[in-house]
């Protein structure tokens, strides 16, 4: 019996950008053409002004450790204890959830507030997930 | 909303609650309902209108032969309830029905006839919360607490002492799961669940339900129970997505929910005699104490940890036991408001003395909705 795997995002069609974003490298957010408000996750307008044109753009990739619990039990399938489930304070604003690698999954090691930049883990040939590791330097 | 309108005029839970093996998810619907009716004295063709949560009003009313002419079917968690009062409250007010029954069941021990919950893989929360592992309440609903302790100064002594507090009301209960005395190296000796969150600062898992029966005020008084009447009623919701809330550091929803319903009422803090805060784990108490305005944030873990909401003390928090040691079926906002019925009642197991005014806060989903009903047994 094949192992369980970790749960597959499947794109929609107002998140291809995304997901097409992330298995070419780039971490890819949303502007506000008419408010230049910056947004995640994705949609075709602005959930702050309503407008609807808005630009994709690649992130830096940078941002910080927003906070975190580190799972014991239950695991999610795909995922073997302890886990750091993470979420991430981008340099451009919006938050996303993650998880921290190259990194003890402790209290100790993961720091709220440390810097982190982004890291790609393809899953198959349609999914790459944006993950986080510490920042070099 | 006018305050004082509509009142509570039957009020019960399931006949057992705890593990219950021989009931299905909506026998235990009826099961509730059958004893909230027995006890306001009516009969099933009284009810003109019902509100439920996660099973639809369709398969409760013919389950129940009930014959409604407004229903509402508003399912946000486990706050759907507080919701369902509110939206009652204004539809017996606009006239659309005269006699509301709402019902809450959860068969989250035994499993029977349960609807599944799913995550699909193309929703919001499929594509940027499911694949980093988040895998059911304990792995997503503490995520913002480090957060929330490290601005507020919030220490894990303070946050255990949540559960060694709530435990000292549920051992007057004898219908609380956890009656035996804890502290607070006992819940931080506990089993890691979601670091920093430990078995007994998480809630329990239990079969059971609840019901209530909601009438004008006006017709109140002819009913055999003491009514208690809505004096106020707030809700709100933020996002389905917990890593998408504005900040960690208060929840949106609560803040918007809890001041509406304080407004309505006309009540202040000190006027509060009663307070319930649904608690799915340690910290929801704390938001609570702090996006209700009861005090700053940063004095919400001292307060409970120095014992100012335990037995006795000024304020009188979770007086059932609780979520984490009373009952928790999946979706507990039902059973925070049957306790806050029987305060104005009098007839709480660990009863307040002279209590009349209650504030029920409920959140529902990881603080993507919330709550707030205030009662009081004086019109």
């Amino acid at each position: 019996m094949a192992e369980p795997q970790r749960a597959r995002p499947k794109p929609t069609p107002e998140t291809q950008h995304f997901w097409d974003g992330t298995k070419a490298g780039e971490l890819r957010l949303q502007r506000c053409d008419a408010c230049a408000h910056i947004y995640f996750p994705p949609r075709p307008f602005c959930p702050s002004c309503a407008s609807r044109k808005v630009s994709v753009f690649k992130a830096s990739g940078n941002g910080f450790l927003y906070s975190y619990v580190i799972n014991h039990r239950p695991a999610a399938p795909g995922f073997t204890p302890p886990y750091a489930i993470a979420v991430v304070e981008l340099d451009e604003g919006p938050r996303m959830m993650s998880n921290i690698i190259d990194c003890p999954q402790t209290p100790e090691a993961l720091e709220l507030d440390m810097k982190l930049e982004v890291a790609f883990e393809k899953l198959d040939d349609n999914i790459t997930l944006p993950v986080f590791r510490p920042a070099k330097g | 909303m006018r305050k004082n309108q509509v009142a509570v005029v039957g009020a019960a839970e399931t006949t057992e609650l705890g593990v219950i093996p021989n009931a299905s998810q909506l026998q235990l619907h009826a099961d509730a309902a059958l004893n909230a009716i027995a006890d306001a004295g009516l009969k099933l063709s009284d009810i003109d209108g019902f509100a439920t949560a996660v099973e639809t009003p369709q398969q409760v009313c013919h389950y129940l032969g009930i014959k409604p002419t407004w229903v509402d079917g508003t399912s946000v968690g486990g706050c759907s309830f507080m919701l369902h009062v509110r939206h009652a409250a204004a539809a017996i007010e606009a006239g659309l029905c005269k006699t509301v029954l709402i019902t809450h069941a959860e068969s989250g021990k035994s499993m029977i006839g349960k609807l599944p919950r799913s995550t699909p893989p193309d929703s919001l929360n499929g594509q940027f919360e499911a694949p980093y592992g988040v895998y059911g309440p304990p792995s997503m609903f503490p995520i913002p607490v480090l957060r929330f302790m490290k601005t507020y100064g919030i220490t894990h002594e303070q946050l255990a002492s949540v559960a060694v507090v709530q435990r000292e009301w549920a051992a007057k209960n004898p219908r609380a799961m956890m009656k035996e005395p804890i502290t607070v190296a006992d819940v931080l000796n506990s089993r890691m669940i979601a670091y920093p969150f430990r078995l007994l600062q998480c809630c329990l898992v239990t079969d059971g339900g609840g019901a209530l029966i909601l009438t004008s005020a006006d017709r109140a008084k002819d009913f055999p129970r003491k009514p208690v009447y809505i004096m106020g009623t707030g809700e709100s919701v933020e996002t389905p997505m917990v890593s998408q809330m504005e900040t960690f550091n208060s929840s949106r929803a609560f803040k918007t929910a809890g001041p509406l319903a304080f407004k309505e009422a006309g009540i202040a803090h000190k006027d509060v005699d009663h307070l319930m805060i649904y608690d799915a784990f340690a910290h929801l108490p704390l938001f609570g104490l702090g996006d209700l305005g009861f005090m700053p944030y940063e004095e919400t873990g001292k307060f409970i940890a120095d014992g100012n909401t335990r037995p006795g003390a000024k304020l009188p928090l979770n007086t059932n036991g609780g979520g984490l040691s009373y009952m928790h079926s999946g979706m507990y906002g039902m059973y925070a408001l049957q306790e806050s019925v029987r305060q104005m009642r009098g007839t709480a197991p660990a009863q307040v003395p002279n209590a009349k005014v209650s504030v029920c806060h409920g959140v529902g989903g990881m603080f993507a909705a919330s709550g707030t009903i205030v009662f009081t047994n004086e019109r």
